[in-house]
């Protein structure tokens, strides 16, 4: 991993959030940018060139969806939002329109660096191991491109649709999936209303692959939004040959 | 076809019939020919057999006379003790109908139905007793003879020749449920009384022994066997019209029965009851008062009271008419009421005079049309009946009697003045034309003085007139042949015209007199319908009682323990200083009047009528006329009824006003509290996410520092966390008490939402082990994911803040019937007795002082949730130790799956 210092762009409004974000940010080593509006963010985004934004949804001169869909139009940088809780649609509209991430107010440092350490981490990652990569979760390898699942070195057997699902989970590890672009992404376009088909191959999924599907530690559910894999690596194939 | 089919509304009927009986005591009757067939004795050993298979049954009242046979059957039943009353110093027993009611046992043995209480009893008769204990759902048997029934009572008395006093109403005894006829043959009866195995009074046992007559057995034998089987008929044909066998009654008759004041109209009574009894029909019957029946002695008048008095028990409903042509206002009353049939009794008058003046049934048959007319023989002895009536009374009201000598003495003034004026006028006109000034005085003192003075009047003219006017001048004595022609056309028209003027000023006091009651009732509801509180109804109700009634007034109204108080009127002065609070609350309990003027403890000087509103009963009026035949008379009761409908309906009205104002006081006070919950909790977040956030940081800052200092800033941490976890109950609590919340009902897995609570919860829980056991077939289940995750939330850090680390925890579930019980255990110290239900109130925490922090709004938060989602939330202590919270979620039907199953991808496939 390179030890370039990532650049965070911080959009909020309200000066004592501001304040220990940026403590505790620049404490981890990165390098803080701080705003108080949308279109102020929006600027800092495109000067900053940031590996990351933390944006808050209530902003006072433009609402937050909108700042996520115009920096969608011309940047991938991850995005985090900070949202209160109760406000489910808020997130999944902001999920929906591009951003990455999410985190309920209040939230403490320890959860809100260890999310933004993997999606910096993810975003360095994807960049060298596009395709034939293998990818690991506790005890579960994934061979994508040999469309193999192991547990614990024994073969594990899923249908296509499973299949699919982990790939899709994978495919944006540690982002938070809302059921509905799970669902696009598995089943196609027109399936938005079937979310109980997403929860019965989720159980699944999570008795094959987990330890204890009531508890799981990877497949996890991110209640009234969607689910997320967390704990996800990619290895190189020679990485993991040396393994097994 | 369609008169096959049960007309829904007789379904209706019939379905209320039936649910009024269930709730009801039944009634069986034990139905005897006379006295001395063995009806107790049938009666006791019916008890007895029912003892045996152990009913709980108590003898109200059985009258042995004294025979050992009956006595035995005594033996081992449970007897009610009667109840002592003094009555002019002597000590008499009566049954115990509070005694009875205070027991209530299943079944009670009233024997005699037919008996009259005591004075001073609540009620006059047994039957009536009997009647509140069948209301009060208390079984009842009783014997009863048949002469002692209401419509037969004539009959048995022609046949016999003794009437009895003591009657019971036919419906009494047709709405028995069970009636047996205890039956035996007259000769046996007989072979008995010879035995003197018959107990008869002491007095008049000559007349008894002429009542024993053989043929008096057989008689009233065969009217008890008649009787049984009609109403054994009657059973049949109700049955078959349950049943839809047929439809029955094609249209419905309705008979009219008319009263007059003559003797034996009560006949005419009972015959239309019969009538109308076989026919099942409702009847009505009504007495038409003439300006010639107005002038019948008061005496008289009574009796037609008492004979319309006896068509209500009967069933009858009543109306008195006023009309100057008896025929066509019975008619006009009839066709407006849809009658068929007319009921009168034929008069006795002779040929001459039923020739100037036809009879009633005459003059009806030839203008009825299409109206059956009945007319119904007299055969009674006169002069009988009237003994029985009470005190003197007018039918409609009294109208200005206390002129009458006035109006003779103006009669005799008017005459006086009119020859004076006479004799002046005599010098320019003739003799002729001085006459209608005589005419003129007539017709005067009749429209002002009424009939009687008319009269005199009319002779008084005459006389005057021969005296000064006709010569020999001051001589009775005429000379000129032609005034006799005279004096007779003038005594004609003065006659007839004081007649006119007669009729002319009775229907203006009718007019009047109903005009009155129009107003007052008109006055009444205008001052209602303004009046916005309780006092103001009680005070505008009591004066307008007052006035209209000449009594004194209370009304008494329920507090919230249903018991009634008297409610402060105005002027207390004049308002009823002492209602009987005993009496007013059987009223309201029973909703039916008592009091002077009804069958329930008349000898109270005060009437009491129940406050009927369309949905309960709101009170109980008082009233205590100067003269108590002022609410007697059926006009003036049913004005009553009407006042007091109309103060009720008024009651009732200001009632829901004030429900309403207090629903909406409440709604808007729970809206402004839900607004500042709202309000609060969004404020205080911003802050608390930044002290989180802070201390967090702060933690982080002070990893070298003493550990004093960190655990310093670790408890800061940890408590702004825990304030995070309580404003964000309060805003879900407000949310959902604040009734906008759309639940996002989606179909889940339970597994998926406890595996995110034990996530959320991880920090909180600790050490300690969670045992999760979730059976894998548990079905979808429809619920907010959000909010159940926040239900298991809460209840694992329940479970967490009453139980030291490490202590095990344990989540279950499974399917019940309906729903799926979700279950959380702890080993914890369990709940304090009597907390299974209050710790889920709002601010209510298990123990009292206590350092363990929580709103205690959490758990009420848990019920909330649950209950918004058709499920219910208990907690109870656990056999081997520790609480258990269980709640449920209702099981829907499953939505539509996805294809199962599907086919494996081989892990090598590529």
């Amino acid at each position: 991993m390179t030890e370039t210092k990532p650049t965070v762009v911080i959009v909020e409004d309200d000066p004592p959030i501001r304040r220990f974000l940026q403590a505790a940010l620049e404490r981890e080593g990165m390098i803080v940018h701080e705003v108080d509006t949308g279109r102020s963010g929006l600027t800092a985004a495109a000067t900053r060139r940031p590996d990351l934004v933390i944006l808050d949804l209530g902003l006072p001169d433009m609402e937050g969806l909108e700042v996520i869909r115009e920096l969608r139009t011309w940047s991938q940088v991850p995005i985090v939002v900070l949202s209160a809780r109760t406000r489910e649609m808020e997130k999944v509209a902001a999920l929906d329109a591009g951003a990455d991430d999410y985190l309920t107010k209040p939230f403490g440092v320890p959860e809100l660096v260890a999310r933004l350490r993997a999606h910096l981490r993810r975003t360095q990652a994807t960049a060298g191991a596009e395709g034939g990569a293998r990818v690991r979760f506790g005890d579960v390898t994934v061979d994508l491109g040999e469309r193999r699942v192991t547990k614990a070195g024994g073969a594990v057997r899923l249908t296509p649709i499973e299949y699919r699902l982990l790939a899709a989970l994978i495919r944006h590890a540690g982002k938070v999936l809302t059921h509905r672009s799970l669902l696009r992404d598995v089943w196609g376009p027109g399936h938005g209303e079937h979310g109980h088909y997403l929860r019965i191959y989720m159980a699944q999924l999570r008795r094959k692959l987990e330890a204890d599907p009531a508890d799981p530690k990877h497949l996890l559910t991110e209640t009234g939004i969607g689910y997320r894999l967390e704990g996800c690596m990619t290895f190189e194939r020679d990485v993991l040959s040396d393994d097994s | 076809m369609d008169d096959q089919r049960p007309d829904p509304d007789q379904l209706l009927e019939k379905v209320q019939r039936e649910e009024a009986r269930a709730a009801r005591g039944r009634l069986k009757v034990f139905f005897g020919a006379c006295a001395g067939v063995g009806k107790t004795y049938a009666m006791l050993a019916a008890a007895q057999g029912l003892r045996a298979q152990g009913a709980d049954l108590v003898v109200g009242v059985a009258e042995t006379h004294g025979r050992s046979e009956t006595q035995r059957l005594l033996e081992g039943l449970e007897l009610l003790p009667l109840r002592r009353i003094d009555y002019r110093g002597r000590t008499l027993a009566e049954f115990d109908l509070d005694g009875a009611l205070a027991r209530r046992p299943q079944l009670i043995l009233v024997d005699e139905l037919a008996h009259s209480n005591v004075a001073g009893s609540r009620h006059p008769k047994r039957w009536q007793d009997v009647e509140e204990l069948l209301a009060a759902g208390i079984g009842v048997y009783t014997t009863v003879n048949v002469q002692h029934l209401e419509s037969l009572n004539d009959v048995v008395g022609q046949i016999t020749g003794i009437r009895v006093r003591e009657t019971v109403p036919d419906h009494v005894f047709d709405e028995a449920d069970e009636v047996v006829l205890v039956d035996l043959p007259p000769d046996e009866l007989l072979q008995r009384l010879k035995e003197g195995k018959v107990y008869l009074p002491d007095q008049a046992q000559t007349a008894i022994g002429n009542f024993f007559r053989k043929g008096n057995l057989i008689a009233l034998r065969e009217m008890s066997l008649r009787r049984t089987a009609d109403r054994v008929d009657a059973q049949m044909r109700d049955y078959r019209a349950d049943q839809a066998i047929q439809q029955i009654w094609q249209a419905r008759e309705r008979i009219m029965v008319c009263v007059g004041p003559n003797v034996g109209s009560e006949q005419t009574v009972r015959a239309a009851a019969r009538l109308a009894a076989s026919l099942k029909t409702d009847w009505l019957a009504v007495y038409v008062e003439t300006p010639s029946l107005q002038r019948l002695p008061a005496a008289r008048r009574d009796t037609v009271l008492a004979t319309l008095r006896l068509a209500q028990e009967l069933g009858a409903e009543t109306a008195t008419l006023a009309g100057d042509d008896l025929a066509a206002s019975v008619l006009a009353y009839a066709r407006a009421r849809n009658v068929s049939k007319l009921v009168v009794g034929r008069s006795r008058r002779r040929a001459l005079s039923r020739l100037l003046d036809p009879p009633l049934p005459d003059r009806l048959s030839d203008l009825a049309g299409d109206l059956d007319v009945y007319v119904v023989s007299r055969t009674l002895e006169e002069g009988k009946e009237s003994a029985a009536v009470a005190p003197a009374a007018g039918l409609v009201l009294e109208m200005g009697r206390e002129t009458h000598w006035r109006g003779y003495a103006w009669a005799a003034a008017v005459c006086a003045g009119a020859s004076l004026v006479a004799a002046g006028a005599q010098l320019v006109f003739d003799p002729a034309n001085v006459i209608m000034l005589y005419l003129l005085g007539v017709v005067w003192v009749t429209v002002r003085f009424g009939r009687g003075p008319g009269l005199l009047a009319s002779f008084l003219s005459v006389l005057a007139f021969d005296l000064f006017f006709v010569p020999p001048a001051l001589s009775f004595s005429v000379q000129d042949t032609q005034y006799l022609l005279t004096f007779a056309v003038m005594l004609t028209v003065a006659l007839i015209i004081s007649s006119l003027a007669a009729r002319l000023r009775y229907q203006a006091r009718v007019a009047t007199y109903r005009e009155r009651r129009t107003n007052a009732l008109f006055d009444l509801g205008k001052e209602l319908a303004g009046a916005l509180t309780t006092a103001q109804i009680v005070d505008i109700g009591c004066r307008h009682l007052r006035g209209e009634f000449r009594a004194k007034v209370a009304l008494l109204l329920p507090d919230a323990r249903e018991q009634l108080r008297p409610a402060r009127a105005g002027d207390a002065q004049e308002s009823l200083r002492e209602p009987d609070l005993g009496i007013a609350q059987w009223v309201y309990d029973h909703q039916e009047p008592a009091g002077v003027g009804t069958h329930t403890l008349p000898a109270s000087p005060a009437l009491y009528v129940p406050l009927r509103a369309p949905m309960r009963t709101r009170g109980v009026l008082a009233l205590a006329p100067d003269e108590p035949r002022r609410i007697t008379l059926p006009e003036q009761h049913r004005l009553l009824e009407t006042f007091a409908a109309q103060i009720a309906l008024a009651l009732e009205r200001v009632h829901y006003v004030e429900v309403a104002q207090d629903a909406l006081v409440s709604m808007e006070s729970e809206r402004l509290r839900n607004a500042l919950l709202a309000t609060l909790s969004h404020d205080l977040r911003t802050p608390l996410t930044a002290i989180v956030g802070l201390s967090s940081a702060v933690l982080l800052q002070l990893e070298d520092a003493p550990a004093a200092q960190r655990a310093l800033a670790a408890d800061l941490h940890e408590e702004a966390r825990r304030m995070g976890g309580m404003v964000a109950n309060l805003l879900d609590m407000a949310r959902l008490q604040g009734g906008n919340v759309q639940l996002n009902r989606q179909w889940q897995t339970l597994e998926e939402v406890v595996g995110a609570a034990l996530r959320a919860t991880a920090r909180t829980l600790g050490t300690r082990p969670v045992k999760v056991s979730l059976p894998d077939e548990l079905p979808l289940l429809q619920f907010d994911a959000v909010l159940v995750e926040r239900v298991l939330v809460n209840l694992l850090e329940n479970a967490a803040k009453y139980t030291p680390p490490a202590s095990p925890i344990s989540v279950g579930a499974e399917a019940a019937g309906e729903a799926v019980r979700v279950w959380i255990d702890d080993l914890g110290p369990g709940l304090a007795a009597g907390m299974e239900e209050r710790i889920f109130e709002r601010f209510t925490r298990g123990e009292r002082e206590t350092t363990r922090p929580g709103t205690g709004l959490g758990l009420a938060l848990c019920r909330a949730i649950v209950e918004a989602h058709g499920g219910r939330i208990w907690a109870e202590n656990r056999p081997g130790g520790g609480a258990r919270f269980t709640f449920t979620l209702p099981l829907l039907e499953p939505p539509a799956m996805p294809e199962f199953p599907e086919p494996e991808e081989s892990s090598t496939r590529a």
